[in-house]
C-alpha cells in the first residue's frame, strides 16, 4: 500500500507543477511563454487522458474491452456543446438569439424539446453526466445481464458507437449533422478565446483528471476493486462465490462512462468543435490503443499512453506530414510485440526483464 | 451472356460496315449548307437543326452522319467544311469531290452532341433498325422506341403487319398504344382500344399519360385508365418485391464475402484482426494491378486476379501472423492493437506507393449489363455473379475446413490446443496457415468488391465494422452463422430502406443487432473454438 | 507495478511540456511563408493531396520568377489528417508557430467551419478552393470556389432547357447537399415543376450499396416523362452510384445525372465508359481550350512527373487564389494580412478558361459556369456555358432566412452578414466584437 501512496504523491506533484507552470507561463508574462492555444492543446490531451483512464478502469481491471467508449465521451461533449451553442445567442451568423445557426439553416423555427434548458449551465452539467450515464446503464445492464462478454461485448460496443455516429450524422436529428457544433463564443459569460479562460479550462480539466485518478485508485484498491480483478480473471468463480457480478459490472461500467462523458465535456470547449467523427469506431480503437500502449491495468499508463499518442500525432503530422502514420503504426506494433504490457514497462528495464523471463504479474487472462 | 455477346456482335458489324459504305457515299445524299452550319457551330445546342433535317432526309449519307453523331465519331474541318468519320483513321464523308485533296486531315474537331440529342438520334436510328433482318436487333430497336414520339403510327402499323417475332410485336403494340394515348386527335374508341392493349402489356412508360387520362373525367376513358393504372401498380409492386429480395441477397453476399475471412481469423482463431479490411483492400488493388499489366483484356485480368489476390493477401497475412501475431497468442486482445497499427501502415503505404487517390478498375463485359429473367424483370449480371461467387467461396472454405488435413488440424488446434499438440499436430504451423487462409479469402472478397465500389486506400475501413457485425451476429466460430447472418442483414437492410431511407435503415439494423445479441449473446449459432472460452 | 509510474509519468509530461513550449518559440527567417492545410492522410486525402501539390507547383513557379517583393516563398505543409479539431490545431500552429502570411487549405465544410474561428481570432488569411453551400462570409476567408448560384442554378437552368420534367435529388446527408437541394428545389418550384415530380434521397457518407435507390430512380424516370438526377453525392460514394446506374442499364440518354462534386480527379479513379454523357457543372474543365490552361496542364504534369495526371476545378480555384494573393502582395508591397485584404477586393486575375476572376467585396469571385458531359476518356465535353462570368453570391436569394442578407467587406458596410432591410450587421458577422465579451482582442477597424 505504501508504494501506491508514493506514486500518488508523485502524480499529485506532477499535476500541481503542471498547473502552476501553465498558469504562470501563460498569464504571468506580458508575452506568454506558453500560448493560450498550447494550453488548450494540453487541456485537450488531458481530456483524452480522462477517456483513456475510464477505458482502463473497465478493461484493465474488469477485463471488459469496450470498443465504443468514444460514444460516451462524445455524448458528454455534445451535451456540453449544446450549452456552448446556446451561449452564442445572437452572435451567430443569422443573429437569431433563440436558435443555433444550424437550426436556422435547416429551417427549424423553434428548439426541439431535448434542447430545452440547455442554456442553463447546471442543467447542461446534469446532461453531461446523465446522457452517457443512462446509456451505459441501459446498455450495460441488458448486456451484462444477458452475459454478453468478451469479444461479443467489444463488438457490440463498437456497433453502439457506430450506430450513434450514423444517427448524429443525420441533419434531422437536431445536432448539426456532419458540421456538428463550432464557433463557440463564451462559457459562463467568459470569452472562450481569452487566455485566462484557456488556463481556467485547463486547470478544471487537470483537476477532474486528478480527482478521477484518485477516485479510481481508491476504487481499485478497495474490496470492490478486488472483486473487479477477480471477475476479470475468472468470472464464473466470482459468480459461484455469491457476488452479484452483473451489478458490479454495470456499476463500474456506468461510472466509467460518466467519467468519459466528463472528459468529452471538457474536450469540446478546448477543441472548439465537436462533430460525429468522435463517435467513429476508429477513434475509440485509437483510445484503446493508447491504453494498451501505456500499459493496461495501471491507470497511470493509460494517461501516459493518451498523452504520448496525441503528442506523436500532433508533432509528427506537422514535421512528417506524409510519413507519420507509419511511425504511429510502427509504435503500436512494436509496443505490443516487444513492450509486453505497455510503454511503462519499456521505461523500466528491471520490470521488462522480469516480464520476459517470469510469469506475468497480471493482465489478461485467456486460457 | 448471350445478349451481351450479340450486342457486341451488332456493334462490331456496325463498325465494319462503315468503310464499305463510305466508298459509295458520293451521290447518295447531300449535306445542305444549313446542316453544315449547324454542324460547324461550337455550341452544342445548335446541333438540333442538323439532327432534325438529317432525320427527315432518309438518304444513306444522312444515316451515316446520324450514326457518326450518335457515337461521337463525326469530325469536322471547320475551315474547309469537310466531314470525316473516325474509324481507325479518318474517312472523308463530305464533300464527295474532296477525294483529290489528299493528305492528313488537319485541325479536326469532334462534332459534339448532348444527351437529349443522342436520345433523339437513337430513336431515329432505331426506326431504321426496325427493318433489320436480325430479330435480336429489332427487339432492341423496338424497345428503345417505347415512350419516344419519333415513330409515326402508320409506319408502325405497316411494320406490325410484317412482324412475326412476339417480343417485337408486343413492343410495337405498346408504341402504338402510347402514341394514340398521347394523340389528341385520336377518337375515344381508338383510345379505348389502346387502353385495352395496355391492360394486357405491362408498360410503365404509359403511367404519365394514364394518370392524365384518369384525371380527365371522361365517363368512359377515365375508369378504364384507372383500371389499367391499378394493373400497372400491382405489377410494379410484385416486381419491386422480387427486386428488393434480389438486392438484399446481393448486399448480403457482399457482406458475407467480406466477413468469411474474418470468420476464420477472428471467429475460429480468436484474433481481433483490425487489418482485415486492408486484406480486402489488397485484393482489390490486385485487380487494378493485373488490369494495368494486361490492359487489353480486363475480363481475363479479373479472373487471373482471383488466384493472385488470394496469394497476395494470404502471403501478407502469413507474414503478419509470423511476425506480429504469433508472439501475442497468450494475449489475444492485444492483437487488436498490433493489427490496428498494421492497418495504419498498410493504408499509408498504399497512399505513398500507389496513389492517395482511387484507382480505376474496369468492369469487364461479363460483369456488366442485365440478365432478363422475364421481359419486364431483369437482374444485374455482375450482382448475380457475385452472389454465385460468394456461395462458391463459402463452399470452398467450408470444404477446406471440413474435409482437408489442414482443416482437421485447424479444428483440432482451436478446440483443444494442448491435446492437438500432444497428438503431434504442429500448432504454430496450423496457426500460420489458418491466418493466411483467412487473409487470402479476404483478398478474394476484395476482387469482388472492386467491381462494385471504389478501389482506394480507405476501402478497408468501409468494411471492417460491418464484417465484425456479421461474424458476431452469426455466431463467432461458425461459418454457417456468417453466411446466414450476412444474408439476413442484407435482406433486412434492403427491406427497410424503402420504408425509412438509407440512413435510418442502417441505424435500425445496427440497433437491431445490438438488441438481438442482448437476447442471444452468442449469436445465431453458438460458437466453437478458442473464443468460446474467452 | 506502480513503483515508478508516477516518476516516469512526470518525466514524460515535463518533456512534452517543454517540447511544446519550445516549438512555439521558433524564430522567423527571411522568406514569405505560405501555409498549406490539406489532409494528406485519412478519408479526405483522396481529394486534398492534389491541392497540396498544386499549391507547391504554384509556389515553385513564383520562386522561379524571383518570389514576391524580392523574397522567396516557403511552403509549410502540415497534415490535419481529415480530423476536424486537428484542422483548427494545425491552423493555429501555422499562424502562430510558423507565422505564415497566408494559408491555402480545407476541403470539407466542417474543416472550414473548424478553422474559421482561428483565422478570425488570429487575423489570418485563408483561401478556400472548393465549391460550397454558401451562407457564410468571413473577413479572413477568400472563397475561390463556387457559391451555389455559380453552380446549382445554372445547372438546373440547363436541365430545364433540355426538357426535363421530373427531378431526382440525390445527396450525401450533410450541409452542402442539404443546402444545394433546398436552393434547387425552391428554384424548380418557381419554374413550374410540381412537388410530386421532385423526389429527394439522402444517404450516409461512403454509401456503397445503391441498388434500391437506383431502382427507384429507374421507376420514377420510367413513367413517360423526361427525368434528370441532380447529384450532390460526396466523393467516395460516387463510384458505386455510377457503377450501379450502369449495371441497371440506365444510360445518360435515358436519365442524365448532373453532378456537383464529380470532376476529372474523381473520374480518374473510375472506368468511365459506362458513364459517358452524364453531366457535371463546374467553373472549369480540363478540356477548356485556352492557352493558359494548356500551359498550366503542361507544368502540372511536369511537376507531378506523371503524363496522365488531370487537373480539376478546385485546382483552378487554387490557381486563381494563389495568383490573386501574389498580385495583392505586390500591390500592397507587403504580405501583411490587413494590407493584403485591402488590396485584394476588386483585384482581377485571368482564370484558366479565358476569362477573368474578379474578387468581389463579399470575398467571392466572378466565375463562368460550364456544363460538361463525361466522355469515355475521363474528360468533359463542354455542352453549355454562361455568356460571361457570374458573380458569386454568399447568401442565397432562394432561401427565406438569407434572402435579405448580403456580404460586403468594404467600407462603409464592412460586414459579412448585413441585413439590407434592417440595415444592421448581424451576429458575429461584423469584423469587430462579440457583443458581451470584453476580453476579446480589439480589432483595429473598430
Amino acid at each position: 500500500m505504501k508504494a501506491v501512496d508514493r506514486s500518488d504523491k508523485i502524480f499529485t506533484a506532477v499535476m500541481a507543477a503542471a498547473a502552476l507552470v501553465v498558469t504562470v507561463c501563460c498569464l504571468g508574462f506580458s508575452e506568454p511563454l506558453i500560448s493560450p492555444s498550447a494550453v488548450s492543446l494540453l487541456g485537450k490531451y488531458l481530456s483524452y487522458a480522462i477517456l483513456a483512464l475510464s477505458i482502463d478502469l473497465v478493461w484493465g481491471y474488469m477485463g471488459i474491452l469496450s470498443l465504443g467508449h468514444g460514444a460516451f465521451f462524445a455524448l458528454g461533449g455534445y451535451a456540453f456543446g449544446m450549452y456552448l451553442m446556446r451561449q452564442i445567442g445572437s452572435r451567430g451568423v443569422y443573429g437569431n438569439a433563440a436558435l443555433p445557426d444550424f437550426m436556422v439553416f435547416i429551417g427549424w423555427d423553434r428548439l426541439p424539446w431535448y434542447w430545452l434548458g440547455s442554456d442553463n449551465f447546471f442543467i447542461a452539467l446534469a446532461a453531461v453526466i446523465l446522457a452517457p450515464g443512462l446509456l451505459a446503464l441501459v446498455f450495460g445492464w441488458t448486456a451484462f445481464r444477458a452475459r454478453v462478454s468478451g469479444v461479443y461485448f467489444s463488438i457490440m460496443s463498437q456497433a453502439l458507437t457506430y450506430a450513434l455516429m450514423l444517427a448524429f450524422f443525420l441533419n434531422s436529428l437536431g445536432f448539426g449533422g456532419n458540421n456538428g457544433f463550432t464557433d463557440f463564443k463564451s462559457i459562463l459569460g467568459f470569452d472562450i478565446r481569452a487566455g485566462s479562460t484557456a488556463v481556467a479550462l485547463f486547470l478544471v480539466t487537470a483537476l477532474v483528471l486528478y480527482s478521477a485518478v484518485l477516485l479510481t485508485r481508491r476504487l481499485v484498491g478497495s474490496r470492490l476493486g478486488l472483486v473487479m480483478v477477480a471477475l476479470r480473471d475468472n468470472e464464473e468463480r466470482v459468480r459461484f462465490a455469491g457476488y452479484k457480478v452483473e451489478r458490479v459490472k454495470v456499476a463500474v461500467y456506468t461510472f466509467s462512462a460518466v467519467l468519459a462523458g466528463l472528459g468529452g465535456a471538457l474536450y469540446v470547449p478546448q477543441a472548439g468543435i465537436i462533430n460525429p467523427s468522435l463517435f467513429a469506431p476508429v477513434f475509440s480503437i485509437e483510445m484503446v490503443a493508447c491504453v494498451a500502449l501505456g500499459g493496461r491495468g495501471t491507470l497511470y499508463g493509460a494517461i501516459l499512453g493518451a498523452f504520448l499518442v496525441s503528442y506523436v500525432k500532433s508533432r509528427l503530422s506537422s514535421d512528417f506530414p506524409d510519413l507519420w502514420p507509419f511511425f504511429l503504426g510502427a509504435l503500436f506494433v512494436l509496443v505490443t510485440v516487444f513492450g509486453s504490457g505497455g510503454a511503462l514497462n519499456l521505461l523500466n528495464p528491471g520490470k521488462l526483464c522480469r516480464k520476459l523471463f517470469f510469469r506475468r504479474t497480471h493482465g489478461p487472462e485467456s486460457n | 451472356m448471350r445478349r451481351s455477346l450479340s450486342v457486341l456482335l451488332f456493334f462490331t458489324i456496325g463498325l465494319l460496315a462503315f468503310p464499305a459504305d463510305t466508298q459509295a457515299a458520293a451521290g447518295r445524299g447531300a449535306v445542305s449548307s444549313e446542316v453544315m452550319e449547324s454542324l460547324k457551330s461550337s455550341r452544342v445546342a445548335d446541333r438540333d437543326t442538323a439532327i432534325s433535317l438529317l432525320g427527315q432526309d432518309r438518304s444513306p449519307l444522312a444515316g451515316q452522319l446520324l450514326e457518326g453523331l450518335r457515337r461521337g465519331r463525326l469530325f469536322i474541318d471547320r475551315d474547309r467544311d469537310r466531314l470525316y468519320l473516325e474509324n481507325d483513321g479518318y474517312v472523308l464523308l463530305w464533300p464527295p469531290d474532296g477525294e483529290d485533296n489528299h493528305g492528313e486531315p488537319v485541325n479536326l474537331k469532334k462534332v459534339g452532341t448532348n444527351n437529349r440529342q443522342r436520345q433523339t438520334l437513337e430513336g431515329l436510328l432505331s426506326l431504321s433498325a426496325l427493318n433489320d433482318p436480325l430479330a435480336e436487333n429489332r427487339r432492341k430497336a423496338s424497345a428503345a422506341l417505347i415512350g419516344s414520339s419519333i415513330a409515326l403510327p402508320e409506319e408502325i402499323i405497316n411494320l406490325l403487319a410484317a412482324e412475326d417475332d412476339r417480343t417485337v410485336r408486343d413492343n410495337l403494340v405498346r408504341i402504338l398504344a402510347l402514341s394514340s394515348l398521347k394523340d389528341s386527335s385520336a377518337s375515344a374508341a381508338e383510345k379505348l382500344a389502346a387502353l385495352d392493349e395496355l391492360s394486357r402489356l405491362y408498360t410503365p412508360a404509359a403511367q404519365n399519360d394514364l394518370t392524365g387520362l384518369a384525371a380527365s373525367g371522361d365517363p368512359v376513358l377515365s375508369p378504364a385508365a384507372r383500371k389499367v393504372l391499378a394493373f400497372m401498380e400491382a405489377r410494379a409492386q410484385h416486381l419491386a418485391l422480387a427486386e428488393t429480395f434480389f438486392f438484399g441477397a446481393s448486399l448480403g453476399s457482399v457482406l458475407v464475402l467480406a466477413a468469411i475471412g474474418l470468420a476464420i481469423t477472428f471467429g475460429v482463431m480468436g484474433v481481433i484482426n483490425m487489418a482485415h479490411g486492408e486484406m480486402v483492400m489488397l485484393g482489390a488493388y490486385t485487380v487494378w494491378f493485373m488490369q494495368t499489366l494486361i490492359p487489353e483484356y480486363p475480363g481475363l485480368a479479373l479472373i487471373l486476379s482471383l488466384p493472385t489476390a488470394f496469394l497476395v493477401s494470404g502471403a501478407v497475412g502469413g507474414i503478419i501472423e509470423l511476425s506480429v501475431i504469433k508472439p501475442l497468442y497468450q494475449r489475444p486482445l492485444e492483437t487488436l492493437l498490433a493489427t490496428f497499427g498494421i492497418s495504419l501502415i498498410l493504408q499509408q503505404a498504399v497512399r505513398k506507393l500507389i496513389s492517395p487517390m482511387n484507382v480505376a478498375v474496369v468492369t469487364p463485359t461479363f460483369m456488366s449489363g442485365q440478365w432478363a429473367v422475364t421481359p419486364n424483370f431483369s437482374l444485374t449480371q455482375g450482382r448475380v455473379i457475385i452472389i454465385l461467387f460468394c456461395l462458391a467461396v463459402f463452399l470452398a472454405v467450408y470444404l477446406v475446413l471440413q474435409k482437408t488435413r489442414l482443416g482437421l488440424e485447424v479444428r483440432a488446434v482451436t478446440q483443444n490446443r494442448s491435446m492437438a499438440r500432444a497428438l503431434g499436430i504442429q500448432a504454430p504451423r496450423a496457426d500460420t496457415l489458418t491466418f493466411a487462409l483467412g487473409s487470402g479469402v479476404a483478398g478474394l472478397a476484395g476482387v469482388a468488391v472492386s467491381q462494385l465500389t471504389n478501389v482506394g486506400p480507405n476501402l478497408g475501413q468501409d468494411y471492417i465494422v460491418d464484417s465484425f457485425m456479421v461474424v458476431v451476429f452469426g455466431g463467432v466460430g461458425n461459418l454457417w452463422g456468417t453466411l446466414s447472418g450476412g444474408l439476413i442483414i442484407g435482406l433486412c437492410n434492403k427491406f427497410l430502406e424503402p420504408v425509412n431511407g438509407a440512413m435510418l435503415a442502417r441505424i435500425t439494423i445496427m440497433a437491431g443487432i445490438i438488441i438481438f445479441i442482448q437476447r442471444r449473446p452468442k449469436g445465431l449459432f453458438p460458437p466453437r473454438g478458442r473464443v468460446a472460452a474467452v | 507495478m506502480s513503483y515508478s509510474c508516477g516518476r516516469k509519468t512526470a518525466v514524460f509530461l515535463l518533456t512534452i511540456l517543454m517540447a511544446l513550449g519550445g516549438s512555439l518559440l521558433k524564430a522567423q527567417d527571411d522568406t514569405i511563408k505560405v501555409g498549406i492545410l490539406h489532409s494528406l492522410s485519412g478519408t479526405m486525402a483522396i481529394s486534398e493531396t492534389t491541392l497540396k501539390d498544386a499549391i507547391l507547383l504554384l509556389i515553385d513557379e513564383q520562386n522561379k520568377k524571383g518570389g514576391l517583393l524580392g523574397r522567396k516563398l516557403e511552403a509549410v505543409v502540415v497534415d490535419p489528417a481529415s480530423d476536424w479539431p486537428m484542422f483548427a490545431e494545425k491552423a493555429r500552429d501555422l499562424l502562430t508557430r510558423d507565422k505564415v502570411a497566408v494559408v491555402f487549405g480545407c476541403w470539407t465544410s466542417v474543416s472550414r467551419k473548424s478553422v474559421l474561428p482561428v483565422f478570425e481570432e488570429l487575423n489570418g488569411l485563408l483561401f478556400y478552393p472548393v465549391q460550397y453551400e454558401g451562407q457564410e462570409s468571413s473577413k479572413n476567408v477568400i472563397y475561390t470556389g463556387a457559391a451555389p448560384n455559380q453552380q446549382a442554378i445554372p445547372a438546373v437552368d440547363y436541365l430545364l432547357g433540355e426538357g426535363n420534367k421530373r427531378f431526382v435529388l440525390v445527396g450525401t446527408d450533410y450541409v452542402f447537399p442539404r443546402t444545394a437541394n433546398k436552393i434547387v428545389e425552391a428554384y424548380l418550384l418557381k419554374n413550374g415543376i410540381v412537388q410530386e415530380d421532385i423526389v429527394t434521397y439522402y444517404t450516409p457518407f461512403s454509401h456503397s450499396d445503391w441498388q434500391s435507390i437506383v431502382a427507384d430512380i429507374k421507376r420514377f424516370g420510367g413513367t413517360g416523362q423526361k427525368t434528370a438526377v441532380i447529384s450532390t453525392i460526396n466523393g467516395d460514394a460516387n463510384v458505386p452510384f455510377y457503377k450501379e446506374l450502369a449495371a441497371q442499364n440506365i444510360s445518360s440518354s435515358d436519365i442524365p445525372v448532373m453532378a456537383f462534386s464529380v470532376g476529372e480527379e474523381e473520374l480518374s479513379g473510375v472506368d468511365t465508359k459506362p458513364l459517358t454523357g452524364h453531366l457535371a457543372a463546374w467553373n472549369y474543365f480540363q478540356s477548356v481550350e485556352n492557352g493558359a490552361n494548356a500551359e498550366f496542364i503542361k507544368k502540372w504534369r511536369e511537376f507531378i512527373k506523371n503524363e496522365k495526371r488531370v487537373t480539376n476545378d478546385p485546382m483552378e480555384a487554387s490557381y486563381i487564389g494563389f495568383n490573386l494573393w501574389a498580385k495583392a502582395v505586390e500591390k500592397a508591397k507587403t504580405a501583411d494580412v490587413d494590407a493584403v485584404l485591402k488590396a485584394l477586393v476588386g483585384l482581377s486575375v485571368p482564370n484558366l478558361s479565358g476569362g477573368t476572376a474578379t474578387l468581389l467585396p463579399n470575398h467571392h469571385l466572378t466565375k463562368p459556369v460550364l456544363i460538361g458531359e463525361i466522355e469515355d476518356n475521363g474528360q468533359f465535353q463542354i455542352v453549355w456555358s454562361t455568356e460571361k462570368e457570374v458573380p458569386g453570391d454568399a447568401w442565397s436569394d432562394f432561401l427565406p432566412e438569407s434572402a435579405d442578407l448580403i456580404s460586403d467587406w468594404t467600407d462603409p458596410v464592412n460586414c459579412g452578414n448585413y441585413n439590407e432591410k434592417t440595415k444592421t450587421c448581424l451576429g458575429a458577422g461584423k469584423s469587430g466584437e462579440p457583443t458581451e465579451s470584453p476580453a476579446a482582442p480589439a480589432d483595429e477597424k473598430n
